[in-house]
This record gives structure tokens, C-alpha cells and sequence, in this order.
């Protein structure tokens, strides 16, 4: 393999270049959102000032240009996660969208009351959240798999709560907390034979793994573009084209529809039924100049890159004194969740602020995990494709110096 | 007339620093560490200051009419920010306190701690001061 071109890669984010508080960025909270290349904020420029027009309907170039180019991220992020064809791919605002589109949509026709529905501990409040309003208003029971101690899904505990009434799994693919890969081939095989719908919650995953929603098997998949160095505000949801089929509209409007008479509505054709209203053209138009950014490197390539950043990490920062990481699993991305004896992580967050570290602290929209650990937040640190071991040393270094000061 | 003098001299205090925001939060974290001993006992429910992401709590005494505060944090800065509030206030009648206008957040280059979105809350534990010279009023 050709050594990673981290040299060049850092100078295609003009983001990077940027002081913070006369410090260099370094930025290490990549699981809130990543930064975007250069060649995602020129497509977006290039659209608003050369061919921006509203999509679908329009018969003069503009339109049909932007109709195109709009419609080419479909077919782009179909193959990247290698869906079975354009009509299972909707957009979306994020992976929170997606979510409730998917527990609304079905929650007008699949749910019965006492039917039961299972997420896990480790889950993001947008993975918790929408369930918990479909459950309260179908009188639908919710259930949680444990976590274990090292923070890995608790496939026992998971096998035992599944009853006769389970209708849906909705689970986090690589949690933005603990860095957990989890096991969702076989989650969704076991839904599969049980006759189960899935949902998987692929917003961390998407720019760390390879997505094969075939492979998977599972029902839907959901993503956020700014977590792989697109645009925020854009988000799609992989659904099998059979349920979609079935499901009814989330939101009405514009594009949604075929005809609309006062005397009642027909729909329009998948995926199109559920993208009511102008949708985001200029973001969704970016994200393609995402994938493409991913796919030129090489999703293998860039894998290996940060699976050794990992390595590299995980090492450097157990050196540090009263570290202690949540989320131990073998198999796990490099986000580091964190805490320091006698060192609250807001402080933390400010001081390396100070000197440029870019880390989140609080409770990462993980509140029932931090329960489950006993803790009211922790700070984190989640590395990307552009981050380097010299980064890495520097932010060891600085809490060191922290810590004896 | 006097709470001005005060926040001007913390404005004064601060000036040395030329803005830079790692000095700036040691020093606070220092102001904070001068703080006098908190009783571990009045860290109770009525006193913590609500909207803080750290922990923050709030007492005070009253002396004739003037009212002399003591807090704590569970973060070194917010206690910083405490110690500077605590400062202020602390010693004034309680029309004094109501009458009070902080203005030296700003000029001390700390404007990240204003605002409603910001998890410190420094506008929740001014308020805490606020509440309770209002209920002593």
C-alpha cells in the first residue's frame, strides 16, 4: 500500500490552517461533526452561483442541471453503501430526521398496542427519543439491551428480551460515545429470523467503516452527510424498497405527490413520496464531493490510516495519569471517552480550548449511558482521516502539563 | 456606587492578562481555589444554582441588611466566575444588589461565558444572587 497522504490530505481542509486562541487547531471532535474539503465548499459555491434552480419540475437548463446533479449524490451513495437501487435511497435533514421519518411513517400502520420495541443503553438521544414518543402514543412497550462493563452490546441480554411482540430493533452501529463497533450483521440476522424490522443508526459509522446494507440485510440504515465531511443538514435513509413501499408519507407537500384534488391526494413513487418540499439541493450536491473525497483515498486506506491513529492514541493516552477510558471494546473506532481523577472535563475542555484542542465535553447525548456509568459527562476525544500522531502528542502533552500545573 | 469600583477593579485585575484565555482561566481557577471553605453540608438541593452544567451552589448570611454569600463548584473556572460574583456581591444591602449591573464580563475578554446557550450559566448564578436579595428584600 502507498503511505497515506495525510500531508496533502490536511492542506485540502482550509479549516486546518486556522488558529485557535494562537494555538494551531487541532481538531478532535469529529463525532459531532467532521470538516469538510475544499471540493465539498466549492461544489456548493459552484451551484448557488452557476446553476442553482429548483429541482424536478422545471423544463430550462438550470433546473434540468440542477435535477441532475442533485440526482447523481443518489446514485453515488447508493453504490457507496451498495443499495439495491435509486428509489431506496431518501434524503433527508440527518440521521435525527431519519429516525423519526422512519418511527412516524411506521408508527401509523405497524404498531399495535402491548407491541414492543428495543433499543440499546448506548444509544443517542435521537435513537431513544422518537421511540419513546411512538411507544407513549401506540401504548407500545420499550426495551433496552444492556451494555456491558467494557461497553460492548450484551448479546445475551439482547437474545432474552426479544418476545413474540417485538416489532422493531432500532440500534447504534458504532456508538458516538464509546467508539464501540457493534456486532450488527449478526444483531440483524437475529431480527431477521424473528421476523423483526431493523434500524440501524449508521451517523458515526458511515465515514469509519465500510457500509454493505446488503451484506447487513438490515431493514433500514440511516446517515448523516456532516459526519463524513459533507454538509450539515443533509441525511439519507437506505430503506428496503418493499417497506418503503408500503409505508405511508411522513410529511405533505410539494414533490410528494402525483395529483392532488380536494377529493383526496395520490402519491408520488418512491423515493420521492418522502421528500416532501424543496429539499436541500446545494448541501445534497456537496455531499457527493464528500463520497467522492472518501472513495478517491480509498475507504480501505483511510480504515488502516485511523485504525493505527487508534493504536497510536489509545497508548499515548493511557500514559496519562488518573485517565481512564469508558468504552473498552476490542473492537472500536477512535473516539476515547474520558475521564481524569480530580479533573472535571468542563475545565478541561476549556484549558485545551485555550491551546487550541478542539474535544466536546458533557454527556455527548448519551444521558442513559452516562447513568449506567455513573457519570454526569466525560470529555472525548474522535479522531478523523486528517488527524496525526504529532497531534495526538500534543494533546497528551498539554493535559500532562495541565495536570501539573 | 461601590459595586462599580469593584467591577473595575477586576476589569484592572484582569488587564495584565492582554486577553490571553489560558492565563485568563488559570487565574480564574486561582480566584476560585482563594474562595473560603464551603460546608459540605449546605450542598443541598435549595442551594444549588439550576442551568449550571458544573455544579454550582450558593449560600449566604445576613448581617443587619447586608448579605455576604459563600459558593462552591465542582469545576475549577465556574468557581473562578463564583469567586468574581461573590465578590461583587457579597457585603451590599439588598437594594444594592438589585440596583447592581454587571458589566465586566465583557471587558475582561470572558463574552463566551455570556449568553444563554453557554452550559457554564454565569447569567443563572447571577440570577441566584438576584433571587436571593429579592427574598430578603
Amino acid at each position: 500500500m502507498n503511505s497515506f497522504p495525510i500531508n496533502s490530505i490536511r492542506k485540502d481542509f482550509p479549516i486546518l490552517k486556522s488558529k485557535i486562541n494562537n494555538h494551531d487547531l487541532v481538531y478532535f471532535d469529529n463525532a459531532a461533526t467532521t470538516q469538510k474539503p475544499q471540493s465539498v465548499i466549492d461544489s456548493i459555491s459552484n451551484y448557488y452561483e452557476k446553476y442553482n434552480s429548483n429541482i424536478h419540475r422545471g423544463v430550462h437548463s438550470l433546473a434540468e442541471k440542477a435535477t441532475n446533479e442533485f440526482e447523481k449524490t443518489r446514485t453515488k451513495i447508493k453504490k457507496f453503501i451498495n443499495a439495491k437501487s435509486n428509489t431506496e435511497i431518501v434524503f433527508t435533514r440527518g440521521t435525527t430526521e431519519g429516525i423519526n421519518l422512519i418511527s412516524s411513517s411506521l408508527g401509523k400502520y405497524k404498531f399495535s398496542e402491548g407491541d414492543e420495541i428495543i433499543i440499546s443503553e448506548m444509544e443517542h438521544h435521537s435513537n431513544i427519543v422518537p421511540w419513546q414518543m411512538i411507544a407513549k402514543e401506540k401504548n407500545l412497550k420499550l426495551n433496552m439491551i444492556n451494555v456491558t462493563d467494557e461497553g460492548k452490546i450484551d448479546l445475551n441480554d439482547f437474545k432474552n428480551i426479544i418476545s413474540s411482540k417485538t416489532k422493531l430493533v432500532s440500534l447504534v452501529h458504532i456508538s458516538n460515545t464509546l467508539g464501540t463497533v457493534n456486532p450488527i450483521k449478526e444483531i440483524v440476522e437475529i431480527c431477521n429470523t424473528n421476523n423483526i424490522i431493523s434500524v440501524i443508526d449508521g451517523a458515526q459509522a458511515s465515514a469509519h467503516s465500510v457500509i454493505d446494507v446488503q451484506n447487513i440485510n438490515c431493514d433500514f440504515y440511516v446517515l448523516s452527510a456532516h459526519k463524513m465531511y459533507g454538509p450539515t443538514g443533509v441525511g439519507v435513509v437506505y430503506g428496503k424498497e418493499k417497506l418503503l413501499e408500503e409505508m405511508p408519507p411522513y410529511m405533505g407537500g410539494g414533490e410528494m405527490i402525483k395529483e392532488v384534488k380536494f377529493s383526496g391526494t395520490s402519491y408520488n413513487d418512491l423515493p420521492y413520496k418522502f421528500e416532501a418540499g424543496t429539499p436541500n439541493i446545494g448541501d445534497v450536491i456537496g455531499f457527493k464531493e464528500a463520497i467522492n473525497y472518501i472513495e478517491n483515498l480509498g475507504k480501505d486506506q483511510i480504515i488502516q490510516y485511523e485504525d493505527k491513529l487508534r493504536d497510536y492514541a489509545q497508548k499515548e493516552l493511557n500514559s496519562i495519569d488518573g485517565f481512564r477510558i469508558i468504552g473498552n471494546s476490542e473492537n472500536k473506532i477512535g473516539i476515547f471517552s474520558f475521564t481524569i481523577e480530580n479533573f472535571h472535563y468542563y475545565d478541561l475542555g476549556l484549558l485545551l480550548d485555550a491551546k487550541g484542542i478542539a474535544v466536546r465535553t458533557g454527556h455527548h447525548c448519551t444521558q442513559p449511558l452516562m447513568d449506567k456509568y455513573n457519570l454526569d459527562g466525560t470529555a472525548r476525544v474522535s479522531l478523523a482521516l486528517y488527524n496525526t500522531e504529532e497531534e495526538v502528542d500534543f494533546f497528551v502533552d498539554s493535559v500532562k502539563n495541565l495536570l501539573n500545573r | 456606587m461601590k459595586e462599580m469600583s469593584i467591577q473595575k477593579e477586576i476589569i484592572d485585575d484582569f488587564k495584565v492578562l492582554d486577553g490571553d484565555l489560558e492565563m485568563t482561566l488559570n487565574y480564574l481557577m486561582e480566584l476560585g481555589e482563594k474562595l473560603d471553605v464551603f460546608n459540605e453540608k449546605d450542598k443541598k438541593e435549595e442551594n444549588i444554582v439550576k442551568g449550571c452544567q458544573s455544579k454550582v451552589w450558593l449560600t449566604y448570611k445576613k448581617s443587619e441588611d447586608k448579605l455576604f454569600f459563600s459558593g462552591d463548584s465542582n469545576t475549577a473556572i465556574t468557581k473562578g466566575l463564583l469567586s468574581l460574583l461573590i465578590r461583587i456581591f457579597s457585603g451590599k444591602s439588598c437594594k444594592e444588589i438589585l440596583d447592581t449591573k454587571l458589566f465586566f464580563i465583557g471587558d475582561i475578554g470572558l463574552n463566551r461565558f455570556i449568553g444563554t446557550q453557554r452550559s457554564n450559566g454565569l447569567e443563572s448564578m447571577e440570577n441566584k444572587f438576584r433571587i436571593i436579595a429579592l427574598s430578603n428584600k
